[in-house]
């Protein structure tokens, strides 16, 4: 059935296919005035948190691509970052070279609980999104166990800065002092007072090429085909549950890096309760940027992760200065990224319904209605 | 052996595990000087706490539309009704019926646009269900803060505005069905026996719901939706009136749950309390797609046991508080397990 479209076909589907930025676009144009944030402090924040959050928000591409939705279980790999770093700080290695040591001694552990969390979610097929959540609630609950009673007793610990007084467990927060912006400030750039982190920029480009080019390569030719349709791919030849593992693995070790990258630029590592908040914020940023459950790109991931960010930076201020109370702002800023990745679920199953729907009664052989 | 390798295929073997082990607990209870009596008062009493939230699970999951990992909006139903009543000054029965009856009918509108969503996103529900749960806690976070109540037990005290984290129920009606024909064996051991008869009268009630025309059209819903509707059922109807019936058990929960805790949590305290719920049912031998009243007893009985025999084990035994930890892994490790198991093909 091939349909000709019209001016406004073209327009409204655009509205309809973009209706989550748009929406984000307006709110954040009445915002920012009423927060009273000046143009440079804005636009310096957001160049650090675009360098901080992208990576995250990066690694939750490859699994959209095979199509096996958010993968929320990207927090297995900003648990294992987490580990590295809490040992490389043990270790006493500072620096650029702390964090890279910290990257390579996590990638093996991320790789594992990628492969793991890839098996688990071979077995629930069509539910992927709630399995990879729960598996994160299950690893969080291994990796406090690890963190606050294995490490420092059964894992020797020898930096008493980092253990609880009563002699094991890692404390509540832990400052990265001696890789506080290493990365960051590793080829320091300022153009008219807007300090900028030019190197984490060019890893988050380097990770852009990356997905770039995997997309072109045979398997990631084969991801977007098990993506479509799984029962074809697996006819045609691919091996769907291997390239479904891979997808996973590929995103756990991403995130594992993300969240290093991400500490760095913090500067103090929030040893219970960072990780599990990770792939909320990164997936209500991917969906804000116009992605779905089924098509994320490169640009969605900007576009969302400035968007998130400036909804995050404004609201707080707006909050004060409209409502009087600030934490009103704050409770609104966890409301909308809980909020919008109800509503872009919602939008986009409810759009699959009818595409089913529409799909069916064409089978019958009815007219267009 | 053949019979045992049955028992094992029937309960299957996470569910056994966790029975022996919740078994050597209460075994090796008395030699680390933990009390066996006040040890079973407590699970005894956890279970009336939590019961009929785990209850709430069964339509939802009979109607095919998943485990309702939503149900902090019937929580959020509930506490309105608590908050409520408390504004209005009710006291003692009339508080917490007064309670129940806004909590209900707050609940009933609330499951309705919760099930109209779900309707539009079949196949999803429990992803969607999930983050409606969040939302909803925080979008009620703000509403905490602005909503016009007035009473002083329950405002903060210095801003004279917003409600605090924690209200507290005493004087109202803190325990009040806890202490309803409780019988006191022993100095440590009383049985909450009017919180075990509202469990009993809300599970008869599911029981008897699901043997009425509509419980059965809703169980025919969930097994078979074609088949449901070519035998004149209407499926969306039915989908809707499991997630109200839902919703309004989460709320009743809730306000049982609170009377004994007696305190009423606000902000983010229904953050996660689907889980334990989800995880319970799931424990008592529930799947994705079948749920009845024995799992909801039998799953609750287990895990408020090792909830509550295991920190005080762990503790005695190798000083420890690592049973909170323990208690997460096993109950999302559950959840886990369960979303692996598909009997049916969910597309």
């Amino acid at each position: 059935m091939t349909r000709r479209y019209g001016l406004k076909d073209v327009i409204s589907r655009f509205f309809v296919n973009n209706a989550v930025p748009i929406i984000f676009i307006i709110f954040i144009a009445f915002a920012i005035p009423i927060s009273g944030f000046s143009g440079p402090y804005l636009t310096q924040q957001l160049i650090i948190r675009i360098s901080r959050d992208s990576f995250l928000v990066l690694s939750l591409v490859l699994p959209i691509m095979a199509g096996m939705g958010i993968n929320f279980g990207m927090v297995l790999g900003a648990m294992s970052g987490q580990i590295a770093i809490i040992l490389v700080l043990n270790w006493g290695v500072p620096g650029v070279g702390g964090l890279f040591l910290a990257m390579a001694i996590a990638t093996p552990m991320a790789a594992l609980l990628g492969w793991f969390s890839g098996v688990i979610l071979n077995k629930a097929k069509g539910r992927e999104m709630v399995t990879s959540m729960m598996l994160g609630f299950f690893i969080s609950g291994i990796y406090q166990l690890i963190v606050l009673y294995f490490m420092g007793d059964l894992i020797p610990i020898s930096n008493p800065v980092l253990v609880l007084s009563r002699g094991y467990g890692i404390r509540n927060a832990l400052s990265l002092l001696t890789m506080r912006m290493s990365l960051d400030n590793l080829i320091p750039l300022k153009i008219a007072g807007i300090s900028i982190p030019v190197a984490t920029y060019v890893i988050i480009g380097l990770l852009c090429l990356f997905i770039w080019w995997f997309g072109k390569t045979k398997l990631g030719h084969d991801m977007r085909a098990v993506g479509q349709n799984m029962a074809v791919s697996e006819d045609s030849g691919i091996k769907v549950e291997r390239t479904r593992i891979l997808a996973i693995i590929l995103s756990t070790v991403l995130a594992c890096y993300g969240q290093i990258i991400y500490l760095q630029n913090i500067g103090t590592l929030n040893t219970y309760n960072g990780a599990d908040q990770t792939a909320t914020f990164a997936a209500a940023a991917l969906l804000i940027g116009g992605a779905s459950v089924v098509r994320a790109s490169i640009p969605n991931v900007f576009i969302g992760v400035v968007l998130f960010h400036l909804m995050f930076l404004v609201s707080p201020m707006a909050g004060k200065n409209l409502m009087g109370s600030a934490m009103i702002g704050e409770y609104f800023r966890v409301f909308v990224s809980y909020g919008v990745i109800a509503l872009a679920l919602a939008l986009y199953a409810w759009k699959r319904l009818k595409e089913r729907e529409r799909a069916r009664r064409s089978l019958r052989g009815a007219k267009e209605s | 052996m053949h019979r045992l390798r049955q028992f094992i295929d029937r309960a299957g073997w996470p569910r056994i595990i966790i029975g022996l082990v919740l078994l050597s607990l209460f075994l090796v209870a008395p030699h680390w000087g933990v009390r066996i009596d006040s040890s079973l008062m407590d699970t005894i009493i956890r279970f009336g706490m939590n019961g009929v939230m785990v209850l709430a699970m069964i339509p939802m999951v009979q109607a095919g539309c998943g485990l309702n990992f939503g149900l902090p909006l019937g929580i959020i139903a509930g506490l309105l009704g608590a908050t409520m009543s408390i504004e209005l000054g009710l006291v003692g029965v009339a508080g917490f019926a007064g309670a129940i009856g806004i909590a209900v009918s707050i609940a009933c509108l609330f499951g309705w646009g919760y099930g109209v969503l779900l309707n539009h996103v079949k196949g999803d529900e429990m992803m969607i269900a999930t983050y409606v749960g969040f939302s909803s806690v925080s979008f009620m976070s703000i509403m905490w803060m602005v909503l016009p109540y007035h009473s002083p037990t329950m405002i903060w005290g210095y801003s004279g505005q917003g409600l605090r984290t924690t209200v507290s129920v005493d004087g109202f009606w803190s325990k009040i069905l806890d202490n309803l024909l409780a019988i006191r064996i022993g100095p440590n051991f009383t049985f909450p026996t009017g919180t075990i008869l509202f469990f009993a009268l809300m599970a008869w009630l599911m029981w008897a719901f699901f043997h009425t025309k509509t419980g059965t059209a809703m169980t025919a819903v969930g097994s078979n939706p074609d088949y449901a509707r070519a035998s004149g059922i209407s499926v969306d109807r039915m989908r809707t009136t499991s997630v109200i019936l839902s919703t309004v058990y989460g709320a009743i929960g809730i306000l049982l749950y609170e009377q004994s805790y007696g305190f009423i949590s606000l902000y983010n305290g229904p953050f996660f309390m689907a889980l334990p719920a989800v995880a319970a049912v799931l424990i008592g031998g529930a799947s994705v797609n079948k749920a009845n009243i024995t799992n909801v007893i039998i799953g609750t009985i287990l895990f408020q046991g090792i909830l509550t025999m295991a920190p005080s084990v762990i503790n005695a035994a190798i000083h420890s508080d690592a049973a909170e930890v323990v208690r997460l892994i096993v109950s999302n490790g559950m959840i886990v397990y369960a979303l692996t198991r598909v009997t049916r093909k969910s597309r």
